[in-house]
C-alpha cells in the first residue's frame, strides 16, 4: 500500500516535471487571456464559498 | 493508423479516371454518363464519408443527454413553439466550437487534456483534468437518474438498471476495436431519432410551428424565467466534457489533417441532427404539455402517456437512450484524458489486458456513479444543481485555452485559426462564458434575475 502511493507520488512528480514549463508562445494576448482567467475563476469560486457558508448559517 | 490505411486503400482502388489531371474532356460527354459519372462521384464521397464519420457525430448526439432531454421537454411545455428560432442559432455556435478540436486533435495528436498540459504547464492542465473528472462524474450521476427514472415507467427497478447499463458499456468497449464502439454508439444516435415520429403522433399544426417557432421574439417579454432556459439551453448544447471527447476520439480514430474537411462536415451534420432532435422534443410537448409545469423528462413521458400512450413510450426510450449515450462518451472522456497525461495505453483499439489502466478508470468512474443513484435518500436533486455550476468553472478555461491552442503557430501550422476565425470563435465563446457562467450563477442564487 505505502509502495504504490509512493509510486502514485512519484508519477504525479514526474507529470508535474514533464509539463514544468509552458510551450505555447507566450505572447501579451496568451498572458492576459490567462491572467483574466484567474481573475474569472477567484471571483466564481469566491461565490461558491459564500454560498456554501451561507447555507451553512 | 487503421484509419488510414481504410482510406488509402480505398481512394487508390476508386479514383474515376476522369478525376486524374489533364482527363477533363468532360464537354464531348453524353448526358447519361456524366450523370453516372456524377452519381458515382456522390456514392464514393458518401462512402468515404461513412469511414471518417463518427466523432462529431457522437459527440453532437449524445449531447442530447438525459440532462438535455429535460431541459428541452422543460422548454417546450413552458413556451410551446416560441423558443425554436433560439436553438436554430445553436447550430452554428455548437459547430465553430467543436470544429476547433477536430483541427487540433488531427494537427496534434494529442487528447484536450495532453494539449492543456503541453501548452499551458501543469498548474492549469492539473486544474482541468480534475475539474473534467468531478463535472464528468457528476454528469454520469445524472445520466444514470435519467436512464433509472426512464426505465422505472416500464417497471423495471433501479439495481437492474444500473447493472444492465454497466455490462453493456462493458461489453461495448472491450471489443477491443474502436472502429466497432463507433458504430455501436452511432446505433444508439439513430435511436435518439426517435422523437421524431414521436412529433408527427401528436398532429402539431406545421402553421402555428412556423409562425411562432421559426420568428425571433421573447414569448411573454425577456424576463428572468425566460432568461434561465435560455441560459440552460445553452448549457446543455455546449459541455466541456464535448471538447475532451471529440479531441480524444480523433486522435483515437487517428483522423490526420486531410481528413479535416470531413471531420468538419461530420461535426456540422451532428450539430443539425442535435438540434433537430431538440426541437422536436418541443414541438412534442409544445403541442401535448404546453402550459403544465415539468421537472424532469421522465415526467414528460409519464403525462404524454395519459394522452397518447406510444409518444409517452418514446419519450421514455429516448430518454434512456439519451442517458446511455451520454454515459458512453462522458466517462471514455474521463479515462481518454487521465490515460493521456498519466502515459496509460488509452486507446479503444486495445484490449484489457493491454490497457487495464484505462478500462479500470472507466469501470470505477461508471460503477460509482451508477451506485451513488442507488443509495436511498442520496441528493440526487443537490448533485443536478451541482453539476451545473462545477461545469461553469470548467468550460470557460477550456474554451479560451481552444482558441489560445489554435492559435499556436508553431504547432498547428497552416491549420491555425485565421483572423476570421478568432472574429467567430472569441464572440462564441464570449457569449457562452458570460451566459454559462449566468447560468451558474443563477443556479446558486435562484432569486437573482427574478
Amino acid at each position: 500500500m505505502t509502495r504504490s502511493f509512493k509510486q502514485f507520488a512519484q508519477k504525479i512528480r514526474d507529470i508535474n516535471q514533464r509539463y514544468n514549463e509552458p510551450h505555447i508562445e507566450m505572447s501579451t494576448a496568451v498572458r492576459w487571456s490567462l491572467m483574466v482567467l484567474r481573475v474569472y475563476l477567484l471571483f466564481l469560486v469566491s461565490l461558491m464559498i459564500y454560498k456554501f457558508i451561507t447555507l451553512l448559517k | 493508423m487503421q484509419l488510414s490505411l481504410i482510406r488509402d486503400v480505398w481512394i487508390t482502388h476508386n479514383q474515376p479516371d476522369g478525376a486524374k489531371p489533364g482527363h477533363q474532356g468532360h464537354k464531348s460527354m453524353q448526358l447519361i454518363p456524366r450523370l453516372y459519372y456524377k452519381i458515382r462521384k456522390w456514392t464514393k464521397a458518401i462512402q468515404l464519408y461513412l469511414v471518417i464519420a463518427g466523432p462529431g457525430l457522437v459527440v453532437m448526439i449524445a449531447d442530447n443527454d438525459a440532462g438535455g432531454i429535460t431541459t428541452y421537454a422543460s422548454t417546450g411545455a413552458k413556451y410551446g413553439y416560441h423558443l425554436i428560432w433560439f436553438l436554430l442559432l445553436l447550430i452554428p455556435i455548437a459547430y465553430y466550437v467543436q470544429e476547433m478540436t477536430v483541427r487540433l486533435g488531427a494537427v496534434t495528436k494529442r487528447g484536450h487534456a495532453e494539449a492543456i498540459f503541453d501548452g499551458f504547464g501543469a498548474f492549469w492542465g492539473w486544474f482541468s483534468l480534475i475539474d473534467l473528472m468531478i463535472v464528468d462524474w457528476l454528469t454520469l450521476v445524472t445520466e444514470f437518474i435519467g436512464m433509472t427514472s426512464a426505465l422505472s415507467i416500464f417497471g423495471i427497478p433501479p439495481w437492474a438498471t444500473v447493472t444492465g447499463v454497466v455490462l453493456l458499456m462493458g461489453t461495448i468497449v472491450m471489443n477491443g476495436r474502436y472502429w466497432t464502439w463507433e458504430k455501436i454508439a452511432m446505433l444508439f444516435c439513430v435511436l435518439n431519432l426517435i422523437y421524431i415520429p414521436g412529433a408527427f403522433m401528436v398532429n402539431a399544426s406545421v402553421s402555428d410551428i412556423l409562425k411562432d417557432g421559426f420568428i425571433p421574439h421573447f414569448p411573454g417579454g425577456f424576463n428572468g424565467e425566460l432568461f434561465f432556459f435560455l441560459m440552460a439551453n445553452i448549457g446543455t448544447t455546449i459541455a466541456p466534457w464535448m471538447l475532451f471527447f471529440q479531441q480524444s476520439s480523433v486522435v483515437d480514430k487517428g483522423l490526420q489533417e486531410k481528413d479535416i474537411p470531413w471531420g468538419r462536415f461530420d461535426t456540422l451534420l451532428g450539430s443539425a441532427l442535435t438540434v433537430l432532435v431538440a426541437v422536436f422534443i418541443i414541438i412534442v410537448t409544445g403541442t401535448v404539455l404546453h402550459g403544465v409545469e415539468i421537472d424532469s423528462a421522465s415526467q414528460a413521458a409519464e403525462y404524454l402517456m395519459k394522452t397518447n400512450h406510444l409518444v409517452g413510450t418514446f419519450m421514455a426510450i429516448g430518454l434512456f437512450n439519451a442517458g446511455l449515450l451520454g454515459a458512453i462518451c462522458i466517462s471514455l472522456a474521463t479515462s481518454w484524458a487521465f490515460g493521456e497525461i498519466f502515459g496509460w495505453a488509452h486507446s479503444l483499439n486495445q484490449n484489457i489486458k493491454e490497457a487495464p489502466w484505462f478500462y479500470a478508470s472507466y469501470f470505477l468512474t461508471l460503477i460509482t456513479s451508477g451506485l451513488v443513484v442507488l443509495i436511498p435518500g442520496a441528493p440526487l436533486v443537490l448533485i443536478t444543481l451541482f453539476v451545473q455550476v462545477v461545469a461553469v468553472t470548467l468550460l470557460p478555461a477550456a474554451l479560451v485555452f481552444l482558441i489560445l491552442l489554435l492559435n499556436d503557430k508553431k504547432h498547428m501550422g497552416d491549420y491555425c485559426n485565421t483572423t476570421w476565425d478568432n472574429w467567430i470563435g472569441g464572440i462564441i465563446v464570449l457569449i457562452i462564458v458570460i451566459l454559462s457562467s449566468l447560468y451558474g450563477i443563477s443556479v446558486l442564487f435562484p432569486n437573482m434575475f427574478q
